[in-house]
């Protein structure tokens, strides 16, 4: 493996994962006959072409695996096998071998194909066809042909050009008539009236063997706005296949075990309040549910933010989300997935979308006053030249021709081509966005609402130095650590040299391990185990204790520190004129601690998921708006009701699923540099539609007063989306500062180790 | 003139085969993994030989 690190660790993590069951990677597969069955994988990890090899090869050599074929764009493997020649669990086993991850895909929401884009790239190869060759007859008509060669000329371009904008014209044709029977106009009903009108007139034009007609211009004008359209798409999806892979973390299936002891895969929508259900250690919660066996320490960060797990026992009631660390538990639904917490976060976010429902994009708003404008013009153009001359045809001519001129080619390059560029940019700071809009909301924001843990904080208790005994006890503690995987035993085991795990350890969930080295009796875990309440523990920190034959000899301290970049980030977004708060769901203690050390004025400790959406109701009902960073899935509603939002990919699903915006290179660096493209790529759009104006005052009155001639035309159209693009093109190379690379966690940990 | 008559359809039909042949390649997937297509050239193995060890 040449630059790939086997992701081991995660793969040991997912024992109990529905990768591993056949029956679920059966019914995930699709039938192609003949026996055959394609299975299709999320494989986050690929990154090189050794890893396409790597895995390909791996592949391959399984029996049962006719063709397996890695799509190195959405991060995927399609693998067709046949089911009668092997087991499926071999092939993610055969992935998870080489190291790497493999998640399985929803069949109902990721198998489809892009139809869209397909029939946009189809539209627009066949508006590329027509356009280029009526051009070509163009040429010669401007050059001065023949009258019969001309109107030769004319009718095959109208044989290409009438076939070419029924098929191509389709996408702004749908638009145009849904907006007009809502009563409304978008930008896509000047662009069919004018491309449809030029097209009949210049069918007029030609059957009465007139001089001009318009196929070039309305078929070129498809050709370009097609472009912008298929590229927008193109962003669009890429951002969003990229999220929906990271949202395959969470096993869509519970292990149900009956009354008489049988145990059964099923869906998470077959769950029934009542039913038992097996949770493994490492699993989340599918619903809430009440534990009826088993002892194990609960990790409820998702929720409410707290680093620190909980332990629960028998009668506990655990929520959906919560992930079991320790033990096995036996636990009984208190009910059905579709009302269980997240389910109920999800109605909430529903409920908060309608802050957002009522931005429109400036494409459209601009469209608002240009659509009425225009028509306004051509109409005016008409009436004045038929009634003031009594020539009909030249007045309709010359309308159509301020119709075509006024198109909005330009205008609608404008902003999707700054959005492009802009989504490149980010894409590689491994930064995604959901649409444009967002990009646009994000430029007019005016404060930055942070949440604390695991946005601001590095979300997992590290080992922050012994406050207690003599240092070379922590060997020992990490020694009794390696049997745990409770976070602060993964914490001291980072933090200590690596020793043999002991040998006769038990782990008491909830409380710590036991071992018995040597006729001793050793035990690390909290302040009542290890009968340590008589001495004094350092304030902001979590502790755990090493005791001798139940005599405390040594204590370690624990907080959930600050990344290394956030004061820099707060201070960076302050200098660029935002306000900053802090919406925390934690104690009041750490977050006013947190706040104070970056500089946040405003912070509001233990909010719930309901108070952080009215704080930020608050601030818009003063006129702000606020740009949420959060990751948990408490802050998920509040990242839906912002008026923007950003969240990084290790944020829960649904929190991932709310945000605008997700950055995956766990940097609070991405926020400022996001803002800052953002800025610039509202500045280019408004420069744009500047360019754009100024293109229509000069062609505006040529075209009124009837001196614009087809080649004009065309050659206008052209020059003008050529100049918005060019200067879209300037966001890529100016310079504006990269995320700084975050400080590696493991060297800060290092430094507070007392030696 | 004449020759315009001949020029123009056979014109037309290579530009035509150009929109086929796009038409074809993208159906045929060709244009679903764009960056991965880059990243193969670098595989020096023949495709169809048997694999004996893993380089990396």
């Amino acid at each position: 493996m040449t630059c790939c690190a086997p992701a081991i660790e995660a793969s040991a993590e997912n024992i109990s994962a529905p990768e591993t069951n056949d029956d679920i990677l059966r019914d995930a597969s699709l039938d192609l006959g003949n026996g055959h069955l394609q299975l299709e994988l999320a494989l986050p990890d690929i990154h090189c072409a050794a890893c396409i090899n790597t895995i390909e090869k791996a592949l391959a050599q399984l029996p049962m695996v006719e063709t397996a074929r890695v799509n190195f764009s959405t991060k995927r493997v399609r693998v067709d096998y046949a089911p009668a020649k092997g087991r499926p669990s071999a092939i993610t086993a055969a992935i998870r071998a080489r190291g790497y991850r493999s998640f399985l895909l929803d069949p109902e929401t990721d198998n489809q194909t892009d139809t869209t884009l397909r029939d946009l790239v189809r539209a627009l190869a066949v508006a590329g066809f027509a356009a280029a060759n009526i051009m070509l007859f163009s040429v010669s008509i401007w050059s001065g042909a023949e009258p019969v060669t001309r109107d030769l000329f004319h009718w095959i371009s109208a044989l290409i050009a009438v076939p070419a904008v029924a098929y191509a014209g389709r996408p702004f044709f749908t638009s145009a008539w849904r907006a007009l029977r809502h009563g409304a106009l978008n930008m896509d009903v000047p662009i069919s009236l004018a491309v449809l009108l030029a097209l009949a007139l210049s069918l007029f034009e030609t059957y009465n063997h007139g001089q001009h007609a318009y196929f070039d211009a309305s078929v070129t004008l498809l050709f370009f706005l097609l472009i912008g359209r298929t590229l927008d798409h193109m962003m669009r999806e890429k951002a969003r296949s990229a999220v929906r892979n990271l949202a395959r973390l969470a096993p869509p299936h519970a292990n149900r075990r009956h009354e008489d002891g049988r145990h059964e895969k099923i869906a998470l929508k077959e769950i029934l309040p009542g039913m038992l259900l097996d949770i493994a250690p490492g699993d989340r919660l599918p619903v809430d549910a009440e534990i009826v066996s088993g002892d194990s320490d609960v990790d409820i960060s998702l929720i409410n933010g707290e680093p620190v797990p909980e332990h629960a026992g028998p009668g506990s009631a655990l929520l959906a989300g919560t992930t079991n660390l320790s033990g096995p538990l036996l636990v009984r639904a208190t009910n059905a997935a579709a009302d269980s917490f997240l389910a109920r976060m999800i109605a909430l976010m529903e409920a908060a979308e309608g802050s957002k429902a009522g931005y429109k994009n400036i494409a459209d708003r601009a469209a608002a006053i240009y659509a009425p404008t225009v028509h306004i013009l051509a109409l005016g153009t008409l009436l004045f030249w038929g009634l003031s001359t009594g020539n009909w045809h030249m007045a309709i001519l010359y309308a159509i021709a301020v119709l075509i001129i006024t198109c909005p080619c330009a205008l609608a390059l404008a902003v999707p081509i700054v959005h492009i560029v802009a989504s490149g940019r980010l894409f590689e700071q491994n930064i995604m966005m959901r649409d444009g809009a967002a990009l646009e909301r994000l430029a007019q924001i005016d404060r930055g609402a942070f949440d604390k843990t695991g946005t601001l904080t590095i979300g997992k208790p590290r080992f922050t130095g012994q406050f207690y005994g003599k240092p070379e006890l922590l060997a020992r503690a990490a020694s009794l650590a390696a049997i745990s995987r409770h976070p602060f035993s993964k914490a001291i085991r980072t933090a200590a040299p690596d020793l043999p795990a002991v040998k006769k350890a038990r782990e008491i969930p909830g409380s710590g391990i036991e071992a018995k080295i040597a006729k001793d009796t050793w035990r690390l875990g909290n302040t009542g185990f290890c009968h340590a309440d008589a001495i004094d523990t350092p304030d902001q920190s979590s502790v755990v204790w090493l005791s001798r034959n139940d005599v405390p000899v040594a204590g370690f301290a624990f907080a959930d520190p600050i990344r290394p970049e956030a004061a820099k980030t707060i201070a960076a977004l302050q200098a660029l004129g935002l306000q900053t708060s802090l919406l925390s769901g934690d104690r009041s203690a750490p977050v006013l601690y947190t706040a104070e050390t970056l500089g946040i004025a405003d912070a509001r400790p233990g909010l719930t998921p309901e108070q952080k959406v009215a704080a930020l109701n608050d601030f818009s009902a003063h006129g702000q708006k606020t740009v949420m960073i959060g990751d948990g899935i408490n802050d998920a509603p509040a990242l839906r009701a912002a008026f923007t939002s950003m969240a990084p990919s290790s944020a829960a699903d649904i929190g991932r699923n709310a945000a605008d915006f997700v950055y995956t290179n766990d940097n609070l660096g991405a926020v400022v540099f996001t803002i800052t493209i953002a800025r610039r790529a509202a500045a280019m759009v408004r420069q744009n539609f500047g360019l754009a104006i100024i293109y229509n005052c000069i062609a505006v009155p040529l075209a009124v007063t009837g001196h614009v001639t087809p080649l004009v035309a065309a050659i206008a159209m052209s020059s003008s989306s050529i100049i918005v693009t060019l200067n879209a093109l300037r966001l890529r190379w100016g310079s504006t500062p990269k995320p700084t690379p975050a400080t590696t966690p493991a060297s800060t940990a290092a430094l507070s180790i007392p030696t | 003139m004449s020759s315009v008559l001949f020029l123009i359809p056979i014109a037309l039909f290579l530009g035509a085969l150009g929109l086929g042949a796009f038409l074809w390649s993208l159906k045929s997937g060709q244009y679903d993994d764009m960056e991965g297509a880059g990243l193969r050239i670098l595989d020096d193995d023949e495709p169809g030989k048997p694999v004996k060890n893993d380089p990396h």
